[in-house]
């Protein structure tokens, strides 16, 4: 992991320190709420319906041991014992006392940790997929390029006041975990033929209001030159994004309304002015920030472990468990454990308490390197546990409640906090969440079902990614009362897409009954083993709308 | 101007003698004294007087006056609106103005150290605010990860 050096380290105290006072400034009323607002944004504060929310940055998803028992503490001392794992790699706490958010920050600044513009309109938290560096599948670890993106967009002064938020996410493997097409700027890392680092960079892409892929802006970009080739997409849209109408003010409606090809020459007039200038990546940064990403001491292991093998064959629960939850590592006899935070009713999705966060930080410790991840989809990653170790893992896992074998089944659901906590929210996200995962209870039936992802967000601004989900739930609002819309056939990664919706919304108790005829459709005209996404594809969403809007339906709940 | 500050020498200080009047209306009777004036009325006898920028004003366009330019206002409607500090940035780095470079309009404590940073040399903070207080946010951080129009090394190449 990427150890602060003096600057780093002089960076987040002194930050800490200038928040302090403007905390102080607020609230003795020399600073009126209007001016307060995008400085306790850019640390992360926001308010919600019953109190402050503060949203801690995990830079790429990657935390350390240490730095884990750190949040665990934080909820324990200052929140009401558990916090929220978001779909952009963050810890939200629900529960802030502004007071208190100076010494929490002190905290966090301790461990190497931050708040700096986890929120505002600046660019966010770097991310990329949950797995780097231990992937099978990857083609080179991502996280040196993201750490120095991180230093990059920290606190850059051109760039503070941008017409709104701006995400970057990069990836570097065959499957693109990391949703690169869904964000304001996506990179994608490969080699060519010589070896030489390239990058595909990806404009426009984002979830929200008006959803939109993203598009290529540029392929074959070396290395070198990502922090110019940056900076000239962000000048080009801090001159001429709208900022007339938040709803319109995303970097995808600029490249919509100029085209791409409009907007490429602009990017690329004024990157002619930055490349090969001190923006320019040395080896020298990338070799010191890239040292701190070296492959832990792994130790030398078969790849059949026989212990392994005969706990599988006899415990049916624990085999289907490593099904879905265990992903194949690069090393020999390693492999990558995904601990669900979606065991249902017991708690919201990507919730944790402080006894797990605790627990997990020391499973990372007993069963790794002190390393964990946390994975868009809200889960948390142990990234090389051995595999004789995956038994033993696993009964404590279930222990906490962190074992549930659901990961990418259609109970591993994706939810923003929703009405329950967020002002912005439309309708709950949670209890609608946990309605589905009561009435699929039956983790034979869902294994058979296989992949089918399934989002919730309270409010459009989708913060549950429902566009992409296999299945999409959005919160709308009808005159005063919740209401959910249902979209059908968004997917992520490589063949990202976005869902369709199927027709008029329902009333929260409606959603189980409405989300199991679509779940009995697709077992109706599935053929063999092909998947949810596969048969919707062949069939088209007309056999769901038949099965979804026949007559009045007959609510259960 | 009044609740002014300025930079002599990377040393900062309120100015009490600004002699300089800000004319915020595009047409009107024009006061007496040194002023600046928005880009179309400067345009008309850009000669005589300083010139103040909205944030969708071409910079580019003041490139010929630069010779006899005495000043360049950029203005912030609003503090939250960014597009001061690209203009900045065009102006120092892109096109190599020197002069004297002013922040105007919503000008507060908490962002003068990112206009500083930008390239601005004097900053007229708002007038319902306090000047002396507002000193003390010209300093900011001692850590600039990025570059800027008075650091234009990233901090890994000065590691």
């Amino acid at each position: 992991m990427y150890q602060y050096d003096d600057y780093d380290r002089a960076l987040v105290f002194e930050r800490v320190a200038q928040f302090r006072d403007q905390v102080e400034r607020f609230m003795a009323g020399e600073l009126s709420e209007e001016e307060f607002l995008p400085l306790r944004l850019q640390n992360g504060l926001y308010m919600q319906k019953h109190a402050y929310m503060l949203r801690v940055a995990i830079p790429y998803g990657t935390l350390s041991a240490g730095q884990m028992r750190t949040l665990a503490s934080i909820a324990r001392d200052y929140d009401r014992g558990y916090g929220h794992f978001t779909t952009r790699q963050n810890m939200q706490f629900n529960w802030i006392e502004l007071a208190q958010v100076p010494d929490i920050l002190e905290r966090l600044a301790q461990v190497q940790m931050h708040a700096i513009q986890t929120s505002g309109n600046c660019v966010r938290n770097i991310t990329t997929e949950a797995f780097a560096g231990v992937a099978a599948d990857e083609l080179m670890d991502p996280r040196p390029l993201a750490e120095i993106l991180r230093q990059w967009s920290t606190i850059n002064p051109e760039f503070l006041f941008l017409p709104r938020k701006f995400k970057i996410a990069i990836c570097s493997a065959e499957q693109d975990r990391a949703a690169i097409m869904m964000h304001d700027i996506g990179l994608y890392l490969y080699r060519d033929d010589h070896g030489q680092k390239l990058l595909r960079v990806i404009v426009g892409g984002g979830l929200g209001r008006t959803p939109i892929l993203g598009l290529q802006i540029r392929e074959g970009l070396p290395w070198q030159h990502l922090l110019s080739y940056v900076e000239a997409v962000l000048r080009v849209y801090n001159r001429h994004g709208r900022r007339d109408n938040k709803y319109k003010a995303r970097i995808k409606i600029l490249v919509k309304a100029l085209g791409i090809e409009a907007f490429a020459k602009e990017v690329e007039e004024e990157w002619q002015y930055l490349k090969d200038g001190p923006a320019q990546l040395t080896s020298t940064e990338y070799e010191r920030v890239a040292s701190a990403f070296v492959a832990p001491d792994y130790r030398s292991l078969p790849d059949i472990d026989l212990e392994f093998g005969t706990r599988l064959a006899e415990n049916p629960a624990f085999a289907r468990w490593v099904t879905r939850n265990v992903q194949p590592h690069k090393v020999a006899g390693y492999t990558s454990v995904v601990l669900s935070t979606k065991p249902g009713i017991a708690s919201p999705p990507g919730d944790v308490t402080t006894e797990q966060m605790q627990a997990v930080a020391k499973w990372s410790e007993q069963f790794g390197f002190g390393e964990i991840r946390i994975a868009h989809e809200q889960n948390i990653v142990l990234p090389d546990v051995p595999k004789a170790d995956l038994h033993t893992l696993w009964c404590l896992a279930c222990e906490q409640g962190l074992g549930c074998a659901n990961v990418g089944l259609l109970t591993d659901i994706i939810a923003c906090p929703g009405g329950d906590f967020c002002a912005l929210a439309n309708a709950k996200s949670i209890p609608i969440a946990q309605a589905i995962q009561a009435r699929f209870e039956d983790l034979d039936y869902l294994h058979d079902l296989g992949d089918i992802s399934l989002n919730i967000s309270g409010c459009m601004n989708a913060c549950g990614h429902h566009h992409i989900g296999n299945i999409g739930i959005l919160g709308v609002d009808k005159n005063g009362s919740e209401w959910y819309q249902i979209t059908l056939g968004g997917s992520q990664g490589k063949n990202s897409a976005l869902g369709k919706v199927i027709g008029p919304s329902f009333s929260a108790t409606e959603v189980p009954e409405v989300i199991e005829r679509i779940i009995d459709t697709f077992v109706d005209y599935r053929e063999s083993e092909e998947l949810f996404v596969d048969t919707l594809l062949r069939i088209g969403l007309e056999p769901f709308k038949e099965q979804v809007y026949p007559k009045v339906l007959e609510v259960t709940a | 101007m009044n609740n002014l500050l300025r930079l002599e020498e990377g040393v900062a200080r309120i100015v009490a003698d600004d002699p300089w009047v800000l004319v915020r209306d595009q047409e009107g009777e024009m006061p007496a004294g040194s002023l600046i004036l928005p880009l179309n009325r400067w345009l008309l006898n850009p000669a005589q007087h300083a010139v103040w920028l909205g944030p969708d004003d071409e910079v580019e366009r003041l490139n010929p006056w630069f010779e006899t330019l005495p000043l360049i206002a950029l203005d912030f409607p609003s503090f939250r609106d960014g597009r001061g500090y690209s203009q900045a940035y065009l102006l120092r780095t892109r096109m190599g103005w020197t002069g004297e470079l002013r922040a105007i309009g919503d000008v507060l404590r908490d962002q003068l150290s990112h206009m500083r940073q930008c390239g601005f040399d004097s900053f007229a903070v708002r007038e319902d605010k306090s000047a002396e207080d507002a000193l003390k946010g010209l300093a900011g951080m001692s850590v600039l990860y990025g570059r800027s129009v008075i650091e234009p090394r990233p901090l890994f190449r000065r590691r």
